[in-house]
């Protein structure tokens, strides 16, 4: 199997904090793996680096093989890796429509069957062409999810980065949303980098995970170790506790 | 309502507010015509636009509309008539000539400064201030301290100091206008933009592969549009008051021109006895500069971006 | 059980430019000293029926009900004095983000002592040593230093406590509860919950959680109503809940992706117009 993101020792420092401390972790092509952690533990941080949106302060980055420098990124890499954002409603423009944000990454790379893309990318992701000339502003949360995964696959790219995609969205449309995210991975073949503070959901969607904590990386699992409580690390053990619900302690006395 | 307005053809009112509109031209028309009804809710702001409309009007028919010639007066039988006097609804001046002529032909200077002014003082400003903004670093620092500097000197003194340089004339007073007026859209841009800029959807549009130069007038320059337009209209008013006040002082507008703040200025001497020939100009200033703050109060409700967020 | 709130017909709507918008319609239930988990997503009516009870409705909102009585008083009637003294003193809410509801430029100390200084006429000594009581009782360690702390020196888990300290300082009957973990970290929550747990089963206080965790609100409560589309779709105890009769309340506990339940893809929720109704 071919490695299709490798990220090695890396750090992000913003001013005095580190939000990454020498983080490393090892994404094949073709699987999904999974970034769990909770605020501040740099899960996000680390899906922005590879993105090219946060500043890296040491540490490397490749992407398919091929070494990433700074915060530059050229066309190649934006065709391969695309993102989606947490906040349904922060990350659609508010004055354009649905069309014209799936139209704006074909004008930026020069793809001329524009038509039949737009077309294919909202009836891939449920929409269908009804939706095409909205404002967000006319869109609930899930149908806003669905249209941020068509610009993102609209580019066709082979590495699919999921910030936090379902975290803002209902039960009932974070399953919608997660169905979506299973078949397009099946159909295009996608690696996805899925970061989550719910360990349901990522062990729903990915093979294997990394749990961080304070910038670092603490544990690295597969999923079914994870089931299966074959866990090395307290702080995982905690999660683990705490994702399965309230208890009420026991009367003692 | 879905089998209501599938099976009888729609009206123009509900094509316009279709939640689901089919083409591009509708979801535009549909969000033009959502911020016109916002706008004409506003009755004062509809008064507004009608007065500038008027003035448009009037100076684009300001030959037709005018009695008499706004420069040649009638030196030997009619001056400084009152208002009201036989074929002077204004009276005239101390040249004889008719007042209404020239405040009818005046409107195209004042529409002409504002224009201008608009024109080259709003994009300046616009750019700067979203570059800025959107760059950081030292890009910004030097743009803003740029800015600063303009915005460290009064804005009247500055100009007039830009007229006293280039010399007195209407176009001159314009480009001084011009000059001293863009760094307040500067700043109000910078600050838009350095709220978007760290938004999840520019940060999308940057995944994409855009240069900063595609996002910028894309994607930010948009979003800005609506307070600065705001902002411009309402700040028509001080930029007429500044282009008569220039004129008032001799830089703007020469004789003849029917300028109305050298109208004014040159009516001064006889403000005690021949009161109107100063103050007529001074009522077109008024109702004009009413104009243009009624209708910047009724865009920023129309144009309210905050109305798109939900 | 005597009821300590009654809620009939409660119905709450907002005029809007396109036409009223019926937020809750009709919402009913009895409410004695126990722990009720009041359940829904997004546009449900849970928060709006919270408020509503709380009289924080926004003022162009409608409210209306039968009956809305709280220990006998008609809140509905009530003179807006009553409804402020009640307010604080008797009924207490607890918000979601701490970082919203909390006074940024006031410490969290003097925030405690103003709340119980309002409803009660104690000396000022008496209420900082109650004050600090309070943050001892949501097990925060050193209450001294965060009784001088401002709410933006304080972790999010912290600031709930405080927020939670403050509203029980001076020990109201019922606590409604709007999502007020959904903004911490799980490990947080837990803390939090059991906090919150703790005080009102000691103090016999009678809780309204409101949420959209489904799971969550019924491993904490007695009984939950589910709602939807501004209506109580089921009532169920939630120790009963596997056996929930409504679609929707099965719908809402099969879509969740669960640890160690492989199922793809999810059961989506097939909402039915006659659920609306």
């Amino acid at each position: 199997m071919t490695v299709a993101v490798s990220v090695e020792n890396l750090s992000v420092v913003y001013d005095d904090f580190r939000a990454l401390d020498a983080a490393s972790v090892q994404v094949e092509a073709g699987e999904s793996f999974g970034l769990v952690g909770e605020s501040g533990s740099g899960k996000s941080t680390l899906l922005r680096a590879i993105a090219g949106l946060a500043p890296v302060s040491e540490g490397t980055i490749r992407v398919q093989g091929r070494e990433l420098r700074g915060a530059r990124r050229d066309k190649a890499f934006y065709r391969a890796v695309q993102m989606v954002f947490q906040d349904p409603y922060g990350s659609l423009h508010p004055r354009q429509t649905i069309d014209r944000q799936l139209m704006e990454p074909l004008a930026i790379h020069g793809i001329s069957d524009g038509e039949r893309r737009i077309l294919k990318a909202l009836d891939e992701v449920g929409l269908g062409s009804g939706f095409r000339f909205r404002y967000p502003h006319q869109l609930s949360g899930g149908q806003r999810q669905r249209v941020a995964v068509a610009r993102a696959l609209i580019l066709e790219p082979s590495i699919l980065l999921l910030d936090e995609p379902t975290s803002a969205l209902d039960a009932s449309v974070q399953a919608e949303v997660l169905n979506l995210l299973e078949q397009v991975r099946r159909d295009r073949k996608l690696t996805f980098v899925m970061v989550s503070h719910d360990l349901g959901v990522v062990t729903h969607m990915c093979d294997r995970l990394a749990v961080m904590q304070e910038g670092r990386v603490v544990e690295r699992l597969t999923s079914a170790d994870l089931v299966a409580g074959r866990i090395a690390e307290d702080y995982t053990r905690n999660l683990m506790v705490a994702s399965k619900g309230f208890r009420r302690v026991a009367e003692t006395a | 309502m879905s089998l209501a307005t599938e099976t009888r053809p729609l009206t123009r009112r509900e094509w316009l507010l279709s939640d689901r509109p089919q083409s591009r031209l509708q979801a535009r028309l549909g969000r033009a015509y959502m911020t016109w009804r916002r706008f004409s809710a506003n009755r004062l702001a509809v008064v507004g636009l009608l007065i500038l409309l008027g003035l448009c009007f009037v100076a684009a028919f300001a030959d037709l509309l005018a009695p008499h010639s706004p420069v040649i007066g009638n030196l030997a039988g009619a001056r400084l008539l009152s208002p009201g006097s036989e074929g002077y609804l204004l009276g005239t001046d101390d040249q004889g000539r008719d007042i209404l002529s020239r405040l009818i032909h005046g409107s195209r200077l004042t529409l002409a400064v504002v224009v201008l002014v608009a024109v080259i003082a709003a994009p300046v400003g616009l750019i700067v201030g979203a570059v800025a903004g959107y760059a950081g670093g030292w890009i910004d620092a030097i743009l803003m301290r740029i800015t600063d500097i303009f915005l460290a000197f009064p804005k009247l003194v500055l100009a007039l100091a830009f007229v006293a340089a280039l010399g007195p004339g209407i176009e001159n007073a314009v480009i001084a206008i011009a000059i001293t007026s863009w760094p307040p859209y500067a700043r109000i841009a910078r600050a838009e933009t350095l709220t978007l800029r760290n938004s999840d959807y520019i940060a999308a549009v940057r995944l994409m592969g855009a240069s900063p130069a595609r996002i910028v007038f894309r994607h930010v320059i948009p979003m800005c549009m609506s307070s600065l337009i705001v902002r411009v209209t309402l700040d028509m008013a001080g930029i007429i008051l500044t282009a008569a006040g220039l004129g008032f002082l001799g830089l703007g507008a020469q004789p003849p021109l029917p300028e109305w703040g050298a109208m004014i200025a040159s009516g001064r001497r006889f403000i005690l006895d021949q009161w109107w020939v100063a103050t007529m100009p001074g009522i077109a200033i008024l109702i004009v500069s009413l104009g243009f703050n009624l209708l910047g109060d009724g865009l920023r409700d129309a144009l309210d971006p905050r109305e798109s967020g939900q | 059980m005597s009821a300590l709130l009654t809620v009939e017909d409660l119905r709450v709507s907002f005029p809007t430019r396109t036409g009223v918008v019926e937020a809750v319609r009709g919402v009913s239930f009895t409410l004695g000293r126990e722990r009720l988990g009041i359940v829904g997503e997004s546009g449900s009516g849970k928060s709006q029926t919270g408020r509503a009870i709380m009289g924080l409705t926004p003022l162009h909102a409608q409210v209306t009900a039968k009956t809305l009585a709280f220990d006998g008083i008609d809140l509905l009637s009530a003179p807006p004095k009553l409804r402020r003294d009640l307010r604080g003193k008797r009924i207490a809410m607890i918000l979601q983000d701490p970082k919203y509801s909390l006074n940024p430029v006031m410490s969290i100390g003097r925030q405690i002592v103003e709340t119980l200084r309002r409803h009660e006429k104690i000396s000022r000594a008496e209420a900082r040593r109650r004050a600090l009581d309070m943050l001892a009782a949501v097990q925060i360690r050193d209450p001294a230093r965060v009784f001088d702390l401002y709410p933006h020196e304080v972790s999010g888990g912290m600031g709930q406590r405080a927020m939670i300290a403050m509203m029980l300082v001076a020990g109201p009957e019922l606590l409604i509860a709007d999502e007020p973990t959904s903004a911490l970290d799980v490990t947080v929550q837990l803390e939090v919950l059991s906090i919150l747990d703790k005080l009102v089963a000691e103090r016999g206080m009678g809780l309204i959680f409101v949420s959209h965790d489904l799971r969550l609100v019924s491993s904490f409560c007695d009984r939950v109503l589910v709602m939807y589309a501004g209506r109580i779709v089921e009532e169920i105890a939630a120790s009963d809940l596997a056996n929930a009769r409504h679609p929707y309340t099965q719908g809402l506990l099969n879509c969740m992706p669960v640890i160690g339940a492989d199922r793809h893809p999810l059961p989506v929720l097939d909402r039915k117009p006659e659920w609306a109704l």
